[in-house]
């Protein structure tokens, strides 16, 4: 990146003159250089000879830079993930910025030194995209909107409609990890921790699955906001079917599961970045599993309940005692508890 | 976090509750104080495998849910005068008669959702040309932090800071359960929180005034089953004492340094309790030397009374006559996302309890 010459973002740099076109050559430009990217068109002009797979999503995030990452990655891993649980390959991704005017501009560069980065890592390129500047009190530092394409596997017929009772569900790690590194990190809840988030790209693992077990593979959702216990509730009211968990093998890492504690929330319901849920045929559940386990984003893999005919468009799980409760959708945010 | 693991034990738990179903020969009423108890006996789904005739009462311990719809009412007049009100979590969604402080929140009020009162006090120092309200409720476990909070805002001179507060307490209420006539409750599982604060002294009383079982108990399933199979014993044996089984927390005489604090800024004195009515000695009021960080005193919001909705029985709830799913309005008008009342709000509420957990 060079030097832009600004310490600040004001409100020039969206103004589409010469502010907006010194940012977009001397930060956007130059780090994201491809083919595609460097027509310099309104927009971008790609072949495509496949089915493809199209997701969209919108980063708005507190703090801005947190344990395990920034709004950067999080808006690449987040938007590659969602295309890879279509049961596609990522290939390209759109990239806009909106931008409260006082952004620090070596935070910016940082954010999208982390874009490319990530989109490294994906092995996506960032072909089209936008800047916006907002006053000062308009926005919340930075928000970052991203889509993304994907030709979806040949093997893929992933739809929750093809699950039926007897399916197991099995997930690719730690839940609740990226929710925790964030509250750790928010103003007045400040805890001293080793929390970091998971935000990572999983579609490489998802690709690996895709070739060896094909149709087997009924579904991919990866549990963001809501958490695991959300995700889990709205597939089987998707089918009229019912899911069947148990605790004790749910991964959990200690130190989230002490911070759940302490701050009166259910894991269940806090957010992951770097967590995908997984529901296959029963046949396959040993060799998904071990495939997941040698794979360096699911080594900590379980399988971790079915779907079931009974108790329809609930959630029912075992307690670590032997007990049965309902896991209901999540209504608003998390609230803590009093005491 | 050791506790996460050895008090949530199969093995431990399997043996209390195997022990629980063989001693149990008649029919018994237990009521469980604390909301806490509440929420983690249905979490653990250990409801389900007490014996049938061994029956859970919800108590009052919810101090979301007997917090009067009044003081919340209040909480949103100072949020619409421009005074930053800070508050638990919980609190906020519960609907006041109009709305809830999170939808005052969302028309521009300054609402700040906070872990300890303590933070409070640090935003009135950053915010000098504000007024920062805390919004005080609870049982005895949170008085000796909001207590705390009036000092700290003393020794730093603040002239910001107030409490809205609605401390309750525990043994009258208990004692207001235990004196209504259409009381079956047998035994008690006591709030362990509240005692670790308070200690043990004054539940003999009750002991020996109704004759009836008090296990003060703890929080974790092997705890609550423990807790149950004491009150359980004691009931087979047609006895009647104080036991502690949160020994490892609550000690005879309590928390002496929380105490003192507590003391020196609240008195006993009457409190409202929703859906109960007014308990006299049923709670804490800030002591007239600290007069000036009372809330009520200092903006003019004493006035402020709404009626309760009609076909919410968290009346009945609170004191354990009807049960959640007993209620027309259960699951139907009355929703987490929608509440007609408080005990569908709070994670510690028994309708929001059963709501999001109960396999029933």
């Amino acid at each position: 990146m060079e030097n832009t010459g600004f310490e600040t973002i004001n409100l020039g740099h969206g103004s589409g003159g010469e502010l907006t076109r010194n940012l977009l050559d001397k930060v956007i430009f130059n780090t994201f250089s491809n083919p595609f990217l460097d027509q310099k068109h309104d927009g971008a002009i790609v072949e495509v000879h496949s089915k493809i797979a199209i997701s969209t999503d919108s980063f708005v995030i507190t703090p801005i830079f947190f344990k395990g990452g920034n709004i950067g990655e999080l808006a690449v891993n987040g938007t590659v993930n969602d295309v890879a649980m279509c049961g596609a390959i990522p290939k390209y991704l759109s990239l806009a910025f909106i931008i409260e005017e006082g952004l620090k501009m070596m935070e910016f560069e940082k954010i999208v030194a982390s874009v490319k980065k990530a989109a490294d890592k994906s092995g996506v390129l960032i072909i089209t995209g936008d800047t916006k500047v907002v006053e000062r009190g308009k926005g919340d530092k930075i928000f970052i909107n991203t889509t993304g394409f994907g030709q979806v596997h040949p093997k893929a017929n992933i739809s929750v409609h093809n699950i039926k009772a007897g399916d197991k569900i099995l997930v690719n790690g730690f839940i609740a990890q990226h929710g925790m590194a964030i509250m750790s990190e928010r103003e007045g809840l400040e805890f001293e921790s080793d929390l970091v988030s998971d935000t990572t790209n999983l579609n490489f693992l998802v690709k690996d699955l895709l070739d060896a077990f094909g149709e087997k593979i009924k579904l991919f959702r990866d549990p963001t906001r809501g958490g695991l216990g959300t995700v889990l509730h709205e597939i089987a009211n998707d089918i009229s079917k019912g899911v069947f968990l148990k605790e004790i093998a749910i991964p959990l890492e200690k130190q989230v599961a002490a911070a759940c504690e302490m701050l009166g929330l259910d894991p269940m319901y806090v957010a992951n970045e770097g967590v995908f849920l997984v529901v296959v045929d029963p046949s396959i559940e040993t060799e998904v599993l071990a495939l997941m386990q040698n794979h360096e984003k699911g080594i900590n893999a379980a399988l971790i309940g079915e779907i079931t005919q009974e108790h329809p468009n609930k959630v029912v799980m075992e307690s670590l005692i032997g007990g049965k409760r309902i896991v209901s959708p999540l209504v608003g945010e998390q609230l803590p508890r009093i005491c | 976090m050791k506790h996460l693991s050895e008090y949530r034990d199969f093995d431990a738990t399997k043996k209390y509750l195997d022990e629980i179903h063989k001693i149990t020969t008649r029919e018994w009423n237990i009521m469980e104080i604390c909301g806490g108890q509440t929420h983690s006996l249905v979490k653990n789904g250990i409801l389900e495998l007490l014996p049938e005739k061994v029956r859970m009462i919800h108590g009052p311990g919810c101090p979301v849910c007997v917090t009067p719809l009044n003081l919340i009412d209040k909480a949103i007049e100072l949020l619409e005068k421009g005074v930053i009100v800070c508050s638990f979590g919980d609190m906020i969604r519960v609907p006041g008669s109009k709305k809830s402080l999170l939808e005052a929140k969302a028309v521009g009020g300054d609402l700040r959702i906070l872990y300890s009162p303590l933070e409070a006090v640090s935003i009135a120092k950053q915010n000098p040309d504000k007024e920062v309200v805390f919004f005080a409720v609870g049982f005895e476990t949170t008085a000796p932090a909001n207590a705390l909070s009036v000092l700290h805002a003393e020794k730093e001179g603040l002239n910001n800071y107030t409490i809205l507060a609605s401390h309750v307490l525990v043994p009258p209420a208990m004692e207001a359960i235990l004196g209504d006539k259409l009381c079956t409750i047998d035994a008690f599982l006591g709030a362990g929180h509240v005692c670790a604060i308070m200690g043990m002294q004054e539940y003999y009383p009750l002991v020996e005034k109704y004759k009836i079982p008090i296990v003060i108990t703890g929080f974790e399933p092997l705890d609550l089953v423990q807790g149950i199979y004491m009150a359980v014993k004691q009931l087979e044996e047609g006895i009647y004492i104080l036991e502690n089984q949160y020994s490892r927390v609550v000690k005879e005489h309590g928390n002496e340094a929380a105490i003192a604090v507590i003391q020196k800024v609240f008195e006993v004195g009457a409190r409202e309790w929703r859906g109960i009515g007014e308990i006299p000695n049923s709670g804490y009021v800030i002591k007239e030397a600290y007069r000036k960080y009372d809330a009520e005193a200092k903006f003019n919001i004493s006035h402020i009374k709404v009626p309760e909705n009609p076909h919410c029985i968290a009346g009945e709830i609170l004191r354990g006559i009807k049960k959640p799913n007993q209620c027309d309005q259960f699951g139907k008008a009355c929703k987490p996302a929608n509440p007609l009342g408080a005990p569908m709000v709070s994670s510690e509420g028994a309708c929001a309890a059963y709501y999001h957990f109960s396999t029933h």
